[in-house]
């Protein structure tokens, strides 16, 4: 059971007002707000480490070095990895797929075909269509209905064996939708492709076994897990990770360099170039520790409850219409009431200390799709309570009776 | 046709009237209803203004030595604000638009009530017009 008054208080961002009203967070899947003890693992960083890892002989940073480590070790637990260098650091997930796109440029030849989503968020639709430009490999998209569901019949037309990767995310971050990753890439595989998730939206949202779902490629970011901005991580099978170049070179990725030659260093290393972001790796380990303190299991029911209520609640509102509707969601509202503009209904509900994301998710493709300019998007996490579903609610109706 | 000062005075002295941003608000979604709109022909990709996180449709007219703004857009308080500006700088002369100063839209206090986004987008169409005048004005 969740205790959301006494999680609540280990959030200090959240007790202030915001245009005179109590703060209304519903932008979590933007990024969530940091509870006290992720805060203090980056002052505690600071304050008594603070050493460059992996080179010194010193104590600090001897120190230093066990901590960032102690993460990597921590992460893989939570994905439940198999090795211990499948675990790569990464700056959060836009980072840790142009990582895999880059490395795929090589690999990827003419003819070659690379299958997305059509709800994928930009970062996972981008760097594929860099990596196809310059490998002259085809992109193509696996459609999705009209409630915001992949369509499975055609992903399965499209998988062929020319396919070599396909990039998806685990949960949409537009729609919500929970997509069927692990069939995805059964099928895949079948097909000799190999498949990136995008886990931004699930590494909040439900639990993670990359072996269970034998995915080859899958990433979190730290700043939508209760951790720091500027961290996640990439988890890669240990076959790929050795197949794939190196992205940026520099200090820390490599074995020995001379002007004739370099040696890369092993893995995780390898992709690991030039002083990391030392305070948020430590502090992601913080942060997933807070979270299985909690219970994943715990915080994914208490966010269905709190998903269902909103629901109920807001399709009370005349004229609004929800886009992504699938059978299978998780932590997001998405939608626009009557032909009022998402930029009108955020701004007011700003002014009602309710914060929303307006506009397209960073998501334009399923957008266009729906026919609409953007959304209004209420994105929920475990500090959220049915108080600030009603808040939402009552700002809704508001907006709406000022702009019709 | 009274002067940009003259206009800008008056659009301060209006918004002035309301001491919440309700009243604001609600002032501006008025403004943007009463918008007339740009003729359908000019709603082009090249109308479109950068910077703006609603789409923004400026089009500009020289018509016997004076400038004229019709202008659109698929969000209702962006609309209001740019009745704002059209107000302001529909029918005067390029030179004047040029050199007008545009500190209004601070003093009623529409800058800090907008989010920095829809401020950036205030910018740009600010921007834009005088971009318009001053290319008529080099035209003569
Ligand atoms: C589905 C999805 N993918 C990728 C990203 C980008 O992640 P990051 O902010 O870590 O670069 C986001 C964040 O908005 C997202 O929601």
């Amino acid at each position: 059971m969740i205790d959301v008054n006494d999680i609540r208080h280990q959030f200090p961002t959240l007790h202030q007002e915001v245009n005179g009203h109590p703060l209304v967070y519903l932008d979590n899947g933007a990024t969530t707000h940091k509870p006290q003890v992720v805060i203090d693992a980056i002052s505690h960083y600071y304050e008594k480490l603070n050493s460059n890892i992996h080179r010194g002989v010193h104590f600090l940073s001897q120190q230093a070095t066990d901590a960032y480590e102690a993460s990597r070790e921590t992460i893989r637990q939570h994905l439940n990895a198999q090795h211990l260098h499948e675990i790569i650091f990464t700056k959060g997930n836009t980072e840790a797929i142009n990582l895999v796109a880059n490395g795929f440029r090589q690999i990827l030849q003419e003819g070659d075909e690379v299958l997305v989503s059509a709800m994928e968020h930009h970062s996972n639709i981008v760097p594929w269509q860099m990596a196809c430009q310059s490998s002259s490999a085809t992109l193509k998209v696996i459609p999705m209905d009209e409630m915001g569901v992949l369509d499975m019949d055609s992903y399965k037309n499209l998988l062929s064996d020319k396919t070599k990767v396909v990039a998806v995310n685990h949960i949409s971050n537009a729609l919500g939708t929970i997509n069927p990753v692990k069939q995805m890439i059964q099928w895949a595989h079948e097909v000799g492709a190999a498949v990136l998730i995008d886990g931004a939206q699930a590494g909040p949202h439900c639990s993670i076994d990359v072996q269970d779902l034998d995915a080859d490629f899958y990433c979190i970011s730290g700043h939508k897990v209760y951790g720091p901005t500027g961290i996640g991580a990439l988890y890669g099978k240990e076959e790929w990770l050795k197949k794939l170049p190196p992205y940026q070179g520099g200090g820390e990725m490599i074995a020995t360099v001379s002007f004739d030659k370099t040696t890369y260093a092993d893995l995780p290393h390898k992709f690991e170039a030039g002083t990391p972001n030392i305070a948020g790796g430590i502090a992601l380990k913080t942060a997933i520790d807070w979270i299985n303190q909690i219970g994943l299991d715990n915080i994914v029911s208490y966010e269905k409850e709190l998903v269902d209520y909103a629901t109920e609640e807001l399709s009370k509102i005349e004229g609004i219409r929800f886009i992504g509707q699938a059978q299978e969601k998780a932590g997001v509202i998405s939608f626009i009431v009557g032909d009022i503009h998402p930029y009108d209904m955020g701004m007011i509900l700003d002014k009602l200390g309710v914060a929303v994301r307006t506009g397209h998710h960073c998501a334009q493709p399923v957008m266009d799709q729906f026919c609409i300019p953007g959304t209004v998007r209420a994105s929920f996490a475990v500090y959220n309570t049915k108080e600030d579903v009603n808040r939402l609610v009552e700002g809704v109706i508001k907006a709406q009776t000022m702009l019709s | 046709m009274a002067s940009i000062q003259d206009i800008q005075q008056d659009i301060i002295d209006e918004f002035d009237m309301f001491e919440e941003w309700m009243g604001k608000y609600e002032h501006i979604i008025d403004l943007g209803k009463s918008l007339p709109l740009i003729e359908e022909q000019f709603k082009t990709k090249d109308n479109l203004i950068k910077g703006c996180q609603s789409r923004v449709w400026l089009h500009a007219q020289h018509k016997d030595g004076k400038v004229i703004y019709t202008a659109d857009s698929d969000a209702i308080m962006t609309k209001g604000i740019i009745a704002l500006l059209v107000r302001a700088f529909s029918e005067q002369k390029a030179q004047d638009i040029v050199e007008a100063d545009t500190d209004f839209i601070n003093q009623i206090g529409l800058k800090e009530q907008l989010s920095p986004t829809r401020a950036n987008g205030l910018v740009s169409m600010v921007k834009q017009m005088k971009l318009y005048a001053l290319a008529f004005q080099s035209q003569n």
